[in-house]
């Protein structure tokens, strides 16, 4: 009967009263579920839920549909759009089942909001009012499902609505409710970091929560701003510290327990903030290493949860300043994992050997059995990890057998990610370490046949580019550009229509280029091959392009084969084809044209192309003139999309500049005829090639080949061989090795994997490898994004460079320096700031030794908080007032070495004179305001306040004076900060001051700053810069003025830059020299320049969107006023 | 964590939870792949998996199969203890759990991991206060329940 009442409901919906089949509709999804179990084929389930869908479709446009009933369709309809269906007009219903419905059917309808919709989705506008109404609800469910789908799905735009009620929340009295509301606010960081900077004080708070729960949350908050920039945490670390002890030592509830371990999650949590803390800093390091070696004593227990938290602990120890005693624990621990017969742990094992052998490659020697064991393993997963390990302990001596190893996996490998992944770790190891020219080309072979068109473009274009530009010998050149030719012929003699296209490119092209080389091979017998391949079916069109440029090249005297190729072709369908046709079949008869258009053996540089397109410059006005839109460089647009858009999602591909230069390759030639900008050659090309691997790590290793080609004497100074280790096994491992896989045959089969590991594992000895301890010396740089300028003082770059880091830890000195400037001191409050001069005269007495004090107490202040905490203290020089320009007499002693300005007059009255000096250090610009008392009276009272909207001041000194002396000068100091960069700044500011008592006088004042003050000289090696370059997005080029009144323009124009601007120039190599800066101790900017023609191309690159522009015009300022 | 996917070992998908905003097409494409290649794994295996440029950690719990993904720097081991966790806390609350339990109750499976995991993060890690705030929830929709249902045998009567 129920069944009966069932179908007609179905059937006839609205017809019923709703109300009717309220009774059974529990029971619908029940039968949904099980009517579709009973379904033998896909098709009759399509038909069910087909009809289901309807029926929904009809009950939920039926206004008698009561809340319960939809709430029951919900659950349906989320049942389905699990099963894969499309159920998107019940999105809108689910909103409003949130809306209107009770607690109940609210419940459901959050549910089905947060699953039915995505961030972006335009309909979670109208849940706007609905979160709102329930955040403020007085029913704790209710406020608590509107956090659970706030945190979930929320508008980006919409945050600003609900923030203000989600904050009030953090104090909340249930935690449950603070919980949540962190975990929003979390997830508001990361879809809009800017919208909560203000509340970072209130996550502190959450951090000291007395609900671990709550605390815990908060830990997600801090990972992710740890991540961002750990030296504005580092204050933390003790809170950390203490965090983990409490933990470790059982202080939390005993829920928190998970398998009688307390805690784990928080655990782990902690010692990735920590590792992320203590990272290169030694100091921060040596708080944390009491509890880590805690943490590595107490789990013990064998159980997964103990060993996610050891792995996390190793980790930790390898990732901050090493200790040797936690470091012997942490790889034991390794060995651990090694050596454990579960397969999980193992996979761990190896991945912290990976993580590990970068700091010391001896550990992988311990284990290499073990290794050699995961090589074979019949998992996919273990397999490929043990290749990615290999692949960091790769050197000159062991690359053939490792490179054999990837190649032999990839072969049997089929899934696309992994493929593109390893060939190019095989191309680059190729390239760095191949022994010889005959087995890099062959290996080139395979990575182009396995890779095959999943290869990123970057690979073949950086093989090409290597054989092109070749080396100072152009015998070791030719050499291997025959190796090459020969090479291509017996492949493309063989079968040929397997390979892949991007295979084939590259061998016309080296055919096109370097067949004349080889003197014993028929030219017919290359364009016979060539002309073959044309007439291939798997040959896409872009090929046919290649190879036919490439037969361009060949011919010289061969013109009956061309000629009649030419005529076959001039019939073809493709307009790109027909047209090479022709040029192949005027070049041919023209020999005279062809030396000209292609010239042999001419030498890559030479050749002159106009990358600043200034031929089109009449034309691009003519269009501007009719109304066309200007050009907007990449960055630009994506900028304005990005805006369109709430959410980017989705990475960006290389920006422009990298793919042109990748192509600038085939520029000579270009077989599709484009006009490439070859603004890259020479010390630039160099840049785009290391940007083609920019997603492998190339250091740690000796590049044998490189832009110069194969460098085989040059480089080959590789660490000795350390067979004898490497060989003889240590005796316990390989009982571990026996133990772990028994088998009958396992003295030959030993034997093998010994000769295996011998070759693996040649060059990591003693001897050779990397000591941990000596760190600073042996490992080199990894890639950073961020300039980290201590390294290239270490590198041996000038003195200076260490000034400029004063954000790294071990420069105290430096801070030192500083510290009395950044007169910080948390007890005074920020009302200070304005006027409250009575606090002063104490400190002017005592302002030596206080500053003295203070500058421990400032440095953790300076670095760690983002609040101005600022005590104004007074200097007071007795000196009598003088002509201004003078008064740089008047500067503090410690600051006269500093790069200053003239002093300029800012105004005056009367009685009071005001100017000011600007004063350059490295990590603020320091605005003096020296206030003179022109008259014969005490002036009492003098306080200067200064606004600048687009300017952080971060300390101030000196601006509020009690008392003025007749004819004496004070000088007040402000250290200001650029956030943004700005081209210009004013800031405008008074002076008030009582000359007689209860009468305030105010003189106001103004002036200007630009960029230029706050630009800082990066000091960085050509190697870093080309790293930096590559790790930069937003470029801005253009061509600016060359000087040309003295020897060198390029010497000349990028000294008058480095003038005006502080800029750094790291290198000449030339017509092109790169050029470095920051804005202060933040945003670096690098400039290319090249010289071309009368102009002086510039290129600049920096994180900052904004500052190459603001740079650039300043350069083009600086240059057009001298 | 990026998503958790459950399903069955016929391959149907009985649960999931999306934490990176994904279109539809993408999020069908993403399941179908990695049921196949979850189900294709043999028992014997680890129980992780590069995929992409995620890291894939799965396990099976009788005739399901618990799936997350993750990022390459996410530790393995607590994500899998994190699978473990929502797995005892389903047993707990419907009282040793089967496939049919969450099948039929798919929607209290949801509930009880947004207790749980919330934005992809752990949100709550004590067992008795993931349950509480559930019991609580229950609880008041069985008292919202109750007078509504009378009412309607009113209406019915």
């Amino acid at each position: 009967m129920s069944d009966v009442v069932e179908k007609t409901l179905t059937a006839l919906p609205g017809l019923f009263d709703s109300q009717t089949g309220a009774a059974k509709i529990t029971n619908r999804l029940r039968q949904l579920v099980k009517s579709i179990t009973e379904l033998t084929s896909k098709h009759e389930e399509e038909n069910l839920i087909k009809q289901e869908l309807c029926a929904m479709k009809e009950q939920v446009s039926s206004p008698n549909t009561s809340m319960k009933q939809m709430r029951e369709i919900m659950v349906r309809a989320m049942y389905c759009e699990m099963l894969g269906y499309d159920a998107s007009f019940t999105y809108i219903h689910a909103i409003k089942l949130a809306q209107q419905g009770g607690v109940l059917e609210k419940r459901v309808g959050y549910l089905a909001v947060s699953l039915f919709l995505n961030e972006g989705h335009e309909l979670l506008l109208l849940l706007v009012n609905t979160v709102l109404k329930d955040l403020q609800s007085t029913n704790l469910i209710e406020a608590c499902m509107a956090l659970t789908v706030v945190a979930q799905v929320f508008p980006k735009d919409m945050i600003p609505a609900v923030l203000p009620l989600v904050e009030d929340k953090l104090s909340h009295p249930k935690e449950i409710i603070r919980r949540k509301a962190v975990l929003a606010l979390y997830k508001f960081y990361l879809i809009a970091p800017n919208q909560v900077q203000h509340i970072h004080g209130k996550f502190r708070k959450a951090l000291s929560d007395r609900d671990p729960g709550v605390m815990a949350s908060s830990l997600h908050i801090y990972l992710q701003l740890i991540r961002e920039s750990p030296d504005s945490y580092k204050d933390l670390t003790g809170s950390f510290v203490t965090i983990l002890k409490q933990v470790l030592g059982g202080k939390l509830p005993v829920d928190f327990n998970y398998h009688s371990v307390p805690a784990p999650w928080l655990q782990i949590q902690l010692l990735r903030i920590l590792s992320l803390l203590g990272k290169e800093d030694q100091s921060t390091s040596e708080l944390m290493y009491e509890v880590l070696d805690e943490s590595l004593r107490r789990a013990e227990m064998n159980h997964n949860i103990t060993y996610a938290i050891l792995y996390e602990c190793v980790k930790a120890v390898y990732t901050i300043h090493p200790k040797v005693e936690l470091l012997e624990k942490a790889a034991r621990c390794i060995g651990n994992f090694v050596l454990s017969p579960k397969i999980n742990l193992k996979y761990l094992g190896l991945k912290a050997l990976t993580y590990v052998v970068q700091h010391d490659a001896k550990l992988a020697l311990q284990h290499q059995m073990t290794i050699i064991e995961c090589l074979d393993h019949s998992d996919f997963t273990i397999k490929r990890e043990t290749l990615e390990l290999l692949f960091r302990i790769t050197n000159a001596q062991n690359v053939t057998v490792i490179v054999e190893k990837m190649l032999d996996f990839l072969r049997g490998c089929n899934d696309e990610h992994t493929i593109i992944h390893l060939v190019g770790k095989v191309s680059e190891l190729a390239e760095k370490f191949a022994p010889d020219n005959s087995w890099f080309i062959q290996t080139m072979n395979c990575v182009f046949s396995i890779g095959g068109d999943l290869l990123q473009q970057d690979v073949p274009n950086n093989f090409l580019r290597l054989l092109a530009e070749g080396s100072e010998s152009k015998e070791e050149d030719d050499q291997l550009r025959l190796y090459a030719v020969e090479s291509y012929l017996t492949v493309l003699k063989g079968h040929t229509s397997h390979l892949p296209q991007c295979f084939l490119q590259v061998m016309s092209w080296v055919l096109g280029e370097y067949a004349h080389l080889q003197g014993s091979v028929d030219r017919r017998e290359v364009i016979r091959l060539l002309t073959q391949l044309l007439d291939q079916r798997s040959v896409s069109s872009e090929t046919r392009v290649w190879i036919l440029s490439a037969l361009t090249k060949i011919p010289e005297g061969q013109t009956d084969l061309i000629l009649h190729l030419a005529e076959r072709l001039s019939s073809s369908q493709d307009t790109v084809l027909r047209q090479q046709a022709q040029e192949l079949l005027h070049l041919s008869q023209d020999s005279q044209l062809h030396e000209w258009v292609l010239p042999r053996g001419a030498p890559w540089d030479a050749i002159e192309v106009d990358s600043s397109l200034s031929f089109l410059d009449g034309f691009v006005s003519e269009a501007l003139a009719a109304g066309a839109a200007p050009y907007k460089p990449p960055h630009q647009r994506q900028e304005e999309l990005c805006e369109d858009r709430a959410l980017n999602l989705e990475p960006y591909s290389f920006s422009l500049p990298v793919s042109l230069s990748s192509c600038s390759i085939t520029d000579r030639q270009s077989p599709t005829l484009l006009s490439v900008s070859s603004g890259l050659s020479g010390n630039s090309t160099e840049l785009s090639q290391k940007a083609g691997s920019s997603t492998l790590i190339l250091e740690g290793v000796k590049r044998v080949w490189g832009k110069d080609g194969y460098l085989p004497q040059k480089e080959a100074t590789a660490p000795l061989v350390d067979e004898p280790s490497a060989a003889v096994q240590p005796p316990v491992q390989q009982e571990a090795a026996e133990r772990t896989e028994p088998r009958p045959e396992l003295s030959t089969r030993n034997q093998d994997k010994q000769q295996l590991a011998s070759s693996l594992f040649v060059g990591l000895g003693v001897g050779s490898s990397v000591s941990l301890l000596g760190r600073s010396e042996a490992p080199p740089p990894r890639f950073r994004k961020k300039p980290r300028p201590h390294e290239s003082s270490s590198s041996g770059t000038s003195e200076k460079s260490s000034g400029s880091s004063c954000r790294s830890s071990h420069h105290t000195t430096d801070i030192f320096l500083y510290g009395s400037f950044l007169e910080e001191e948390p007890a005074t409050s920020k009302s200070a700031f304005d006027h409250t001069p009575k606090s002063t005269t104490a400190n002017g007495l005592s302002q030596n030794k206080d500053t003295k004090e203070d500058k421990h107490a400032n440095t953790s202040q300076i670095f760690g908080g983002d609040m101005v905490i600022v005590r104004p203290s007074t200097i007071q020089d007795k000196h009598p007032p003088s002509e201004s320009s003078d008064l740089t007499a008047l500067l503090p002693a410690d600051l006269k070495d500093l790069p200053h300005s003239d002093v300029i007059s800012l105004t005056s009255d009367p009685s009071l004179s005001l100017s000011s000096c600007r004063l350059f250090r490295d990590e603020a610009l320091l605005l003096l305001i020296f206030i003179s008392n022109c008259t014969e009276t005490v002036i009492k009272d003098v306080a200067v306040q200064l606004t600048c909207e687009e300017l952080k001041t971060a300390s101030l000194r000196g601006n509020i004076v009690d008392c003025l002396e007749a004819r004496s000068t004070s000088v007040c100091h402000y250290a200001l900060l650029m956030d943004d960069p700005h081209t210009n700044v004013s800031f405008t500011g008074t002076v008030s001051y009582q000359t007689q008592p209860g009468h305030t006088n105010t003189l106001p004042f103004s002036g200007t700053l630009s960029t230029a003050d706050f630009i800082r000289p990066l000091v960085l090696t050509t190697e870093e810069y080309g790293k930096l370059w590559l790790s930069l997005s937003h470029d801005v080029k253009q061509n600016l003025k060359l000087l040309t009144d003295a020897g060198d323009p390029l010497r000349t124009t990028l000294n008058a830059l480095k003038d005006a601007l502080q800029l750094h120039v790291v290198d000449i190599i030339g017509s092109e020299g790169i050029v470095a800066c920051r804005l202060l101790s933040g945003a670096p900017c690098l400039l290319h320049c090249r010289v071309s023609g009368a102009a002086l191309v510039m290129w600049l690159r920096s994180p900052h969107p904004a500052l190459p522009d603001c740079i650039l015009y300043h350069c083009q300022r600086a240059l057009a006023h001298r | 964590m990026q998503f958790m996917l459950l399903f069955s070992r016929q391959g149907k998908l009985r649960l999931q939870k999306w934490y990176v905003p994904l279109c539809d097409k993408e999020k069908k494409k993403i399941t179908r792949e990695l049921v196949q290649t979850v189900l294709a794994r043999k028992p014997k295996m680890c129980s992780f998996l590069e995929w992409r440029d995620l890291k894939i950690v799965y396990k099976r719990y009788a005739s399901l199969y618990f799936c997350c993904a993750i990022e390459d720097q996410d530790n393995e081991l607590i994500t899998l203890e994190i699978i473990h966790r929502y797995v005892e806390l389903l047993d707990k609350y419907f009282g040793s759990v089967c496939e049919l339990d969450i099948i039929f109750n798919f929607e209290k499976a949801y509930f009880i991991l947004d207790e749980f995991l919330l934005g992809g993060e752990a949100q709550e890690t004590s067992k008795k206060n993931v349950l509480k705030a559930i019991e609580q929830a229950d609880l008041l929709q069985e008292e919202a329940e109750t007078p509504r249902s009378v009412l309607e045998e009113i209406g019915l009567t």
